[in-house]
């Protein structure tokens, strides 16, 4: 997976935008103090050891959880409790689960075609043919008519993908795709994603595989106690770590 | 070496032997897999021999045709020896009437017995959405039974008028399933006008509060957004229904005089009453339930207190008490010379009741659900009532299918304490009334048994139509 395509480039327009953000579950301080800007087509590995935060962080982007202080603006629109602004952002914004998260009472199809039918009002016929095209892209047409029961992990997190997808998002937020997946279902998602960050998707992807990161990255985040200790490119960032706390870390997870 | 034991050629496969098949096998691990179980096989057969043998010369001594209790016992008495018992099925076949219908007059039987079967043509499209031959074979055989039963009712041309209808229903059911909606949705309104009767323009005017909620919402929800528009909507159609309504159908009454002849409440009673509570209730306390398990989980203060509040406090109060305040008290609390209908009266603490045991099994089921699932329908953009209605109730209803169920089948046997508040429950009072009549003083299981038997075919039927629901919306391939 290290043959990352050329035409990946960055724009200067500015995708996310986070200022001074806090954030605390009960009197826990679990964001502090966080900075940073994610530029359109920017793809972003955020890692760091459990409870460290990276997931809680990329879930306020689109306000699965609330931020108590500073200010997040997703694609110029401010997450603030304002509900018409809230949906917005979220049918703007794709994401994809750990545990897939598929409908269990809906078939594949209808699983990608619900949220265009009913937020998006696409016609049933378009969203399906949108549907079938997005299957087809994470290479499972065949399985449309099942239901999410019947399939592996590795097709479950696929269909996920091809869900949020078929909303045509501008930004897309990973949070631990492949923690749940056997290893050998691992590479499919990955393949999946990689083929989507060459195609110019702006990604914010909380993850450990380290591999991912080198191949697609353009920058790597390190999170550690609720703060932002380490950003840089992937090969910086991996060759060259600057804190200790990354030296750990990257000690720790590439050292066996 | 010597030469090893090699199989030359595959094997055909042999039968099993004898004690490894059929009736065997079966009585060898069902009734005799060890000396306790192959004792207590050898003592249920005979548990189930003694008990027949006590019941069946009783029902088969059974006596249909008899004018009274003395006349039944003398035919046993003549045909199977005098000291031979039988049941006395006479009094079902000369009072069976009573306990179906009450006193509901005999020349207006034709409206319940229509009611009844456009209840299941109503509920065709909602129990067998997606199965049009099931629903088919249902408004079918309901259709042959109600012209059967109406054959000796109505004048001729009425049944050909039924048979029109029905057979339209019945070709509608299987041609477009969800059409029949509309009849489901009109069947309230109908279904009052049947069987109290009086003038058509009542529930017509009824419906029309509908239009108005909608046009009112559509009107207003444009400028003033969706809250107000249907708090305002709900506010114009409360007015109609309690002020301009009325005075429309008798406007139109007296211009269009359209209607049936108005049977009382109290001439009510038997199985139609039962039904009439009990679809009546069941009908309307599951959407309430679904909301005040929606309100109980809200984040919303008020909204939260308030559903947690009824519901414990309906849980916290016996159905009795209710019943009592929907006779006595009720009447104390409205303006004098109000007449409120008694059997109104009982369907709303009933389905107030119900709502709150339903409300509680709709939240076991949305408990059951796990987060992600609030969390993917947020990540999509849904609304909050989108998700509910498309993610969240679709998976928790059918966690809560056995227990909502259960709480139906309880509710609509409960339907027999009415008889507290001096309706005429099939269970006491039809039956008081006959065990009163002098032909028929000292019957006893007789009348119960019939009643049971009427109670258990409509139980059973849901129960089943329960585990036929839940077989079909299992996906989850667990």
């Amino acid at each position: 997976m290290a043959n990352a395509a050329p035409q990946m480039k960055v724009t200067d327009e500015v995708a996310v935008q986070i200022t001074a953000m806090n954030k605390w579950y009960g009197t826990f301080h679990v964001l502090r103090d966080i900075n940073m800007t994610v530029m359109r087509g920017e793809r972003i590995v955020i890692c760091g050891p459990s409870g460290s935060g990276k997931s809680t962080l990329i879930r306020c982007i689109n306000r699965l959880e609330e931020h108590q202080q500073g200010q997040i603006i997703v694609d110029g629109t401010e997450l603030t409790s304002d509900l018409k602004n809230i949906d917005k952002v979220r049918s703007e914004v794709g994401m994809v689960f750990q545990h897939f998260n598929l409908f269990p009472h809906l078939t594949i199809l209808e699983n990608l075609t619900l949220a265009p039918i009913w937020v998006r009002k696409v016609p049933k016929k378009e969203a399906e043919e949108t549907a079938m095209y997005f299957l087809s892209k994470v290479k499972i047409p065949e399985q449309a008519h099942k239901y999410p029961g019947q399939l592996s992990g590795g097709q479950q997190q696929r269909v996920a993908i091809a869900r949020s997808l078929c909303m045509r998002p501008r930004i897309m937020l990973f949070d631990e795709p492949t923690s749940a997946l056997d290893p050998e279902m691992i590479k499919e998602v990955l393949d999946t994603m990689i083929e989507l960050a060459q195609e110019g998707m702006t990604m914010l992807c909380v993850t450990h595989e380290m591999g991912f990161a080198q191949a697609v990255a353009n920058r790597v985040i390190f999170m550690d106690q609720g703060q932002i200790v380490e950003q840089n490119e992937p090969k910086e960032f991996f060759n060259n770590p600057k804190s200790e706390r990354t030296k750990l870390f990257l000690s720790q997870i590439l050292g066996h | 070496m010597s030469e090893a034991y090699v199989r030359g050629a595959i094997l055909p496969p042999l039968a099993p032997p004898v004690s490894e098949r059929g009736v065997v096998k079966w009585m060898r691990e069902n009734l005799f897999s060890g000396w306790l179980n192959s004792v207590l096989t050898v003592l249920a057969v005979l548990a189930v021999y003694y008990i027949a043998s006590l019941c069946l010369p009783w029902l088969l001594h059974g006596v249909w045709n008899a004018g009274s209790l003395g006349e039944c016992r003398s035919i046993i008495a003549t045909n199977y020896g005098p000291d031979a018992g039988g049941a006395c099925w006479a009094v079902i076949h000369a009072r069976w009437y009573q306990f179906i219908f009450g006193f509901y007059p005999i020349e207006a039987w034709w409206r319940p017995i229509l009611d009844f079967a456009l209840l299941f043509v109503a509920l065709a499209p909602v129990l067998f959405s997606d199965n049009p031959r099931k629903a088919a074979i249902m408004v079918g055989v309901v259709s042959v039974i109600l012209v059967l039963s109406l054959m000796a009712l109505v004048p001729w041309w009425a049944l050909l008028l039924t048979i029109a209808l029905m057979a339209g229903l019945s070709f509608l059911s299987y041609t477009a399933t969800s059409k029949l909606l509309w009849v489901a949705a009109v069947y309230p309104f109908l279904s009052v006008w049947l069987l109290w009767g009086g003038s058509v323009w009542g529930p017509v005017m009824a419906m029309a509060g509908f239009g108005v909620m909608v046009l009112v919402y559509r009107v207003i929800s444009p400028g003033l957004g969706v809250i107000m528009g249907t708090a305002l909507g709900f506010v114009a159609a409360c007015i109609w229904w309690l002020f301009l309504g009325s005075l429309a159908a008798a406007a139109i009454q007296s211009v269009v005089p359209f209607g049936l002849t108005y049977v009382e409440s109290d001439r009510f009673g038997g199985f139609l009453l039962a039904f009439v509570i009990g679809v009546s209730s069941i009908s309307i306390s599951l959407p309430i339930g679904v909301m005040l398990a929606l309100g109980r989980q809200s984040n919303m203060f008020l909204i939260r207190t308030l559903s947690v509040s009824f519901i414990e406090f309906v849980r916290g109060v016996p159905l009795i008490t209710m019943l009592f305040t929907a006779s006595l008290l009720l009447q104390y609390f409205l303006p004098p010379g109000n007449n409120f209908d008694l059997i109104l009266r009982v369907v709303i603490l009933v389905t107030l009741f119900s709502a709150a045991y339903n409300a509680e099994v709709i939240r076991g089921g949305l408990a059951a659900l796990p987060k992600g699932q609030y969390e993917a329908a947020d990540a999509l953009g849904l609304d909050y009532w989108q998700a509910q209605r498309l993610i969240i109730m679709p998976q928790a209803l059918k966690v809560s299918i056995p227990g909502v169920v259960s709480t139906f089948i309880g509710l609509f046997k409960d339907t027999t304490l009415v008889s507290f508040v001096g309706l005429l429950d099939p269970l006491r009072g039809v039956t008081t009334i006959v065990r009163a009549d002098l032909a028929w003083k000292g019957i006893y299981w007789e009348p119960y048994i019939f009643v049971a038997a009427i109670f258990f075919i409509a139980c059973f039927g849901m129960s089943r139509y329960s585990m036929y629901l839940e077989g079909k919306l299992k996906t989850d391939h667990r």
